[in-house]
């Protein structure tokens, strides 16, 4: 008994990469892994206790880092509060919402099909283009800020909905993801499809789609984490209050200009903090499986 | 006539094909493309907004490199020191920890990798409230009260005021968030790798774990390690913003956290120098690119 035991836990089988159980040699790992994974994850403890506290644990001196009498008064706060301009807080993470939504429907379906076209049709300009937006995988969107609003500016999207969707449809990491694993799906899947008649579309619908499954998982992260966080579309492109993101309210909760800080006080701040947040965990937690095995296709070469 | 026809056959043959492209054409057209090709332009101009831009030559790539004290002195030095530092610093501690994890089994190795990869799913605007909360300058910030009780520190320090602290405490913020997704494609990478190869390094005479990672782990995992280069250089540029949002003002204390995408800020939107501006953002992506490039070398070499 004993003696099975102790093998379990010292055999090869349970060493090196992907081990099936607990080995003795891998108590280096974990000894380096949990104080690292405690520090990492300190800040984001720090605004769910905080998100919770009463004013007076609040402002305490000296300050405590974990919440003793948890209350919900912050949260009600936060949405019985005003913006400046007497939009409610509500509206903007109803913005929020919807633009998320919006934007991971949408440029699924765009990269995908995009996707689908450069892993499995033949046209001249494939190659290129492939390489177009491998190369685009360095863009920077923050360098050309100047410029994209000025494009922006001349198409008229300057105070609409969609200023906030338009300009982050065409993701080349998405594209460049979705097309990797793509290329896994065999050949011969697609031409016996052909051969019985079904068409382009058909084919990308009913074939392609469910088959990558995975890797729509990873793009709908990627999309709603890019849309979700995104501050600087209402900054830049919007100036009317009504149609701002949530992203966008929290920034003027935190400017330290004009005293906002105080005035709206931690808690609320912690609050709008812990909502930004916790959708994109809950997202990645129920998806995590899907991004592994999509990541594991993502070599550039 | 013949014309049409050819046409007729080109769009049986390819048509569906570019039909299937043309949506995300259209964007990436519009909003990368577009915007590149109009910096580039634009950089060659004097542009105030108001009137029509005008055509100056090189002139506003000269007064960066010659008159820019700013630029010389501050922007271009602090970012290079950051850069070097959450670039590749921050890429090898995603490779490591990568590694790490994938000595564990299945269901801690999950906890772990969320651990490490949640703060990059917060956003900088969100996680400005927690960090002015904890770095606070008076004696309630988090740290100051922690540092002042095991008598650290006699005073309570303004870290996020003071130009002595306030790179230091980017990098660390940078890195704290730098877990991405290049981090999850090299644990997948990782995970990838046939087992088989392992146990012939080990009969042609690989030691230890190091040699191991550097004969055997690294090269088979070259495409995903490339991947993750190129994912932790965007980063590193995207992340910029991070000294004024820390700070709550550009430019930053005595220009202690000015980074270049702050500079561009700075004289796009505060100044509209905007031809200038984009000067600078040329001078980023050749930035990105280089590096990007020199990436390239290091882990395609052979090919």
């Amino acid at each position: 008994m004993t003696r099975n035991w102790f093998r379990r836990f010292t055999g090869i089988r349970n060493r090196g990469i992907n081990p099936q159980g607990f080995h003795v040699s891998q108590i280096k790992f974990w000894l380096f892994l949990l104080p690292l994974a405690a520090f990492m994850i300190l800040p984001i403890v720090f605004i769910f206790s905080n998100a919770f506290k009463p004013p007076d644990e609040l402002y305490a001196y000296p300050p405590r880092f974990f919440v003793i009498n948890p209350t919900l008064k912050n949260f009600v706060d936060l949405f019985s509060k005003l913006s400046k301009s007497g939009v409610p807080v509500s509206r903007y993470l109803f913005n929020s919402v919807v633009i998320s939504l919006v934007t991971v429907a949408v440029s699924i379906f765009v990269s995908s099909m995009a996707a689908y076209a450069l892993s499995k049709k033949r046209f001249k300009l494939k190659q290129t283009l492939f390489a177009v937006n491998t190369l685009a995988l360095m863009f920077v969107p923050i360098a050309v800020t100047i410029p994209r609003f000025l494009v922006i500016e001349k198409l008229n999207l300057l105070d609409t909905f969609w200023v906030h969707i338009l300009p982050v449809l065409a993701m080349p990491v998405g594209l460049f993801l979705l097309k990797q694993f793509m290329d896994g799906i065999p050949n011969e899947v697609l031409e016996a499809a052909q051969i019985d008649g079904a068409s382009d579309l058909h084919i990308y619908w009913r074939i392609v789609l469910p088959m990558i499954r995975p890797a729509l998982a990873t793009i709908a992260i990627l999309a709603f984490q890019a849309a979700w966080n995104n501050a600087e579309s209402s900054t830049l492109y919007v100036t009317n209050e009504s149609l701002k993101a949530f992203s966008f309210y929290i920034s003027t909760l935190t400017s330290t200009t004009a005293g906002a800080n105080a005035v709206a006080g931690q808690g609320v701040a912690a609050v709008a903090a812990l909502i930004m947040f916790v959708p994109n965990l809950l997202i990645f937690i129920f998806l995590q499986s899907q991004v592994m095995s999509t990541m594991s296709h993502s070599g550039l070469k | 006539m013949q014309n049409k026809a050819a046409f007729q056959s080109w769009v049986k043959r390819e048509g569906s094909a570019y039909g299937f492209l043309s949506m995300y054409a259209l964007a990436f057209l519009t909003f990368i493309i577009v915007p590149v090709i109009a910096a580039f332009l634009l950089s060659f101009t004097f542009f105030d907004t108001i009137q029509f831009p005008t055509f100056i030559g090189l002139r506003n790539y000269i007064s960066l490199l010659t008159a820019d004290d700013v630029f010389m002195k501050y922007v271009l030095p602090n970012t290079i020191q950051f850069a070097v530092i959450v670039g590749p610093g921050g890429y090898a501690l995603s490779f490591f920890l990568a590694w790490v994890l994938a000595q564990l089994p299945k269901i801690p190795r999950t906890v772990f990798a969320l651990i490490l990869y949640s703060p990059s799913m917060t956003s900088g605007v969100a996680m400005a409230v927690v960090w002015k909360t904890l770095f606070s300058g008076d004696q309630t910030g988090y740290l100051n009260s922690f540092l002042l009780g095991l008598r650290v520190i006699q005073e309570p320090i303004q870290w996020l005021q003071s130009p002595q602290y306030l790179m230091s405490i980017m990098i660390v913020v940078t890195l704290w968030s730098s877990m991405g997704i290049g981090f999850l494609a090299m644990l997948a990478g990782i995970l990838e790798i046939n087992p088989e190869l392992y146990e012939a390094a080990a009969l042609d005479g690989v030691e230890n774990r190091w040699q191991e990672i550097f004969y055997i782990t690294i090269p088979s995992m070259k495409p995903q390690m490339l991947f993750g280069a190129v994912m932790s250089i965007v980063g590193t540029f995207q992340a910029g913003a991070i000294g004024v949002t820390l700070s709550g003002v550009n430019p930053t204390p005595q220009y202690a956290g000015q980074l270049i995408v702050n500079h561009i800020e700075d004289y796009g939107f505060l100044r509209y120098e905007m031809g200038y501006a984009a000067a600078i953002s040329v001078v980023l992506l050749v930035m990105v690119l280089f590096f990007t490039r020199l990436s390239n070398r290091l882990f395609a070499g052979e090919e």
